[in-house]
């Protein structure tokens, strides 16, 4: 895959936008890859957390905001937990989905659930599923 | 002794038997449980953007409900429902300023939030107000032979700060469980993330970690694995329905929540546990060791 880094990416407001949202400095990161190695969900991604935050730092905004990944990280905080520069990454994850929830692109359409998935799932799971999905 | 309650809405439906086995082995204990009125749903996430106020409100307005009945403290034993609470709770003790916004936006409060409750896990009561000596002491019918897989999951233990146990290694659940004569089992996925909410729109994904989770614990030889959210119940135990489907090695267990194996410790009748809201019946194994 053909990368291309530029200036104008890296200065991009999407950078100062989901450092801001999610209270981070993306710039801490120095890749060790520890938030990949403990994510439970790593054998579904598309492209890795540690990858997520490389994305973030240099302002890659289509490929971040196409990814699978971002919509299977549960917040289970495993990697905030374990990064050895106290970064969030579940919070960076959240930002990045926030900035397309908050343009009302919602991952889960939730007319469209069937009426089965719907009496099946408790409460608990309907409710966390609709606060980290829809807008 | 009395204490504020907080249920959370699955423990009125999906998780009856998780309030109703609480409610028991409390009572056993001493401890009255007092339901708050006009509690609402607490949100189930805590809301991780900076700029994000308005999700907050709902916990925060359940930790009004919590003064308004003369309480500084409040308990609950869902690990969502605690974990949205109390970060909540200390995300407006050190932000004033967030404080006050939420205060003004709840201007028809009669009661203004101070940050001045206190969010307890039913774990935190256990092992600090009630102490585990009485609960070891007050075991009447001991789960000899019974060989018990705890799993935290995330929001239990997890960020650090919540402060119930260690992040990486809890042994909270293992210790209640030895005190309860069992034979805790520790097996390496006990706080690996059941792929909680994905369940509604993913199932495959949590089947996944189901077969990880449950294997790991029955390799570790365990007859019973305990949970204490109702999310990470649905998961490990319904979802094995699907998870035998794509995966055929895959053999059922029985997951319990904790407070079902207390109560039957404490001596609560058979119907305070609830079993029949289990997905895998543990009768079975339960009358297998003697224990109902």
């Amino acid at each position: 895959m053909r990368i291309n880094i530029s200036r104008r990416n890296i200065n991009d407001p999407f950078v100062r936008k989901v450092e801001e949202l999610s209270g981070q400095n993306l710039m801490a990161c120095y890749q060790c890859g520890k938030c990949s190695a403990g994510c439970p969900a790593v054998s579904q991604m598309d492209i890795l957390p540690n990858q997520i935050i490389r994305l973030a730092q240099l302002g890659m905004k289509e490929e971040l905001l196409a990814s699978r990944a971002i919509w299977l990280c549960a917040s289970c905080m495993t990697c905030n937990t374990r990064c050895p520069k106290g970064i969030n990454i579940a919070e960076v994850i959240e930002a990045v989905r926030l900035i397309l929830l908050r343009k009302s692109k919602d991952h889960l359409e939730v007319k469209e659930l069937s009426e089965k998935v719907r009496e099946e799932v408790p409460p608990i799971a309907l409710i966390s599923s609709m606060r980290k999905f829809t807008s | 002794m009395k204490i504020s309650y907080y249920p959370g809405c699955t423990l009125k439906n999906n998780a009856k038997n998780f309030e109703d086995s609480t409610i028991c082995a409390l009572k056993q204990l001493g401890v009255e449980v007092e339901e708050l009125s006009r509690w609402n749903c607490c949100g189930t996430v805590f809301s991780l953007a900076t700029d994000d106020l308005m999700h907050h409100i709902a916990p925060i307005r359940n930790l009004i409900r919590v003064k308004e009945a003369n309480s500084d403290r409040v308990m609950t034993m869902c690990a969502m429902c605690y974990n949205t609470l109390k970060r909540a709770n200390e995300r407006v003790k050190n932000d004033r300023e967030s404080l006050d916004r939420l205060n003004e936006f709840m201007y028809r409060e009669g009661t203004k939030y101070n940050g001045d409750v206190k969010v307890l896990h039913l774990l935190e009561l256990l092992k600090n107000d009630v102490k585990f000596e009485k609960v070891a002491a007050k075991v009447v019918k001991p789960l000899k032979g019974l060989k018990v897989a705890n799993y935290y999951g995330c929001y239990l233990v997890r960020p650090q700060d919540i402060g119930l146990d260690d992040p990486e290694n809890p042994t909270i659940l293992e210790d209640l469980a030895g005190l309860l004569g069992a034979t805790p089992v520790n097996f390496p996925f006990k706080t690996e993330c059941c792929a909680a909410y994905q369940t509604v729109d993913k199932p495959e994904v949590v089947a996944e970690r189901t077969n990880q989770i449950l294997t790991s614990a029955q390799n570790q030889g365990a007859d019973v694995v305990t949970v204490s959210c109702p999310l990470c119940a649905f998961n490990l135990d319904q979802r094995q329905k699907e998870t035998a489907q794509i995966y055929p090695e895959f053999k059922n267990i029985p997951v319990l929540y904790f407070t079902q194996l207390l109560a039957l410790a404490l001596g609560c009748p058979e119907e305070s546990a609830g079993f029949d809201l289990n997905y895998i019946d543990p009768k079975p194994i339960l009358k297998e060791k003697g224990l109902i």
